[in-house]
């Protein structure tokens, strides 16, 4: 009897901490639900793909939720388990190898998007840079992202779009840090050079460039 | 004030100054040096700019099928 009245609070309190954890956990992963498939959709490349990724990558966040000690480092823990998803299922089963790093190549390595378009003698009176980026529309961003090898477009998405240090990438990838600043380094070089292409195809670089043929 | 730093160093390292990867004192060096140089601090502000529009595209609504998908997958664990 007495046992009996000690056993049901003792339930009670365990269904109702379930159910706050779920409320929890959907009150944040709906926060995060937009980044999640577009970064998801960064890795993949494809919608299809990106929605099996993310609800894999939650499916395990919400088996290991217990593990969770700090909800304050949700966002980092769960965009962790989203990239290793990506890296070791994605790839199986698609059966795709890494795509080995490229070879160094100095004069690529250093491109830069500004030095393309930076015109000294406008410095006080025009702003070709800036015209520049306002030219280009969201999806010759995501082309140019999506064109990268994915190598690189792991580490530009990892440190440009989440905010990962380069610490908490090499961590994640579990590569060196040299590794990390390397593909970083290229991949932005990789992906300024696209752009500079796509603006030159769409007529968009330089600030007098509207009437300009392809 | 630090010792000054020459404009080819700032640029070598701007990318790591932007991703907050650079040792407090370099930190602080090219901090006064975009301060009062304006090739290098409109430098900085494009890679800053570009760096928004790339940050965007990690943000692409999700489709509705997969909240949906996301509930009944916690409903039955």
């Amino acid at each position: 009897m007495i046992e009996g009245r000690a056993e049901a609070p003792r339930e009670r309190r365990a269904g109702a901490s379930d159910e706050v954890r779920r409320r929890f956990f959907e009150a944040d992963v709906e926060r995060l639900m937009d980044r999640l498939f577009g970064t998801a959709l960064r890795l993949t490349r494809n919608r299809a793909d990106a929605e099996d990724i993310v609800a894999e990558t939650l499916a395990q966040a919400w088996r290991r939720i217990g593990t969770m000690r700090d909800r304050q480092c949700f966002e980092k823990w769960v965009f962790r388990i989203l990239i290793n998803t990506f890296i070791s299922d994605y790839r199986h089963r698609r059966a795709q190898p890494a795509q080995d790093a490229l070879d160094s190549d100095d004069e690529l390595d250093r491109f830069s998007l500004y030095e393309q378009v930076h015109q000294p003698f406008l410095l006080w009176w025009g702003d070709p840079e800036r015209q520049l980026l306002d030219k280009f529309l969201r999806e010759d961003i995501d082309h140019a992202l999506d064109a990268l090898p994915e190598a690189y477009r792991v580490v530009v998405v990892m440190v440009e779009v989440l905010g990962f240090s380069y610490a908490e990438t090499a961590g994640t990838l579990q590569v060196p840090v040299g590794t990390v600043r390397s593909r970083l380094n290229r991949g932005r070089a990789l992906l300024q050079h696209a752009l500079w292409r796509q603006a030159r195809q769409l007529g968009i670089h330089g600030a007098h460039a509207r009437g300009e043929s392809r | 004030m630090t010792e000054d730093i020459r404009c080819e160093e700032v640029i070598e390292r701007l990318l790591e100054f932007l991703d907050d990867e650079i040792d407090s004192v370099t930190e602080q060096r090219i901090s006064e040096h975009l301060a009062h140089c304006r090739a290098c601090f409109s430098r900085a502000e494009f890679e800053r700019r570009l760096r928004a529009r790339i940050a965007e595209s990690g943000d692409v609504q999700a489709p509705e099928s997969l909240r949906r998908r996301i509930r009944s997958l916690l409903d039955r664990y």
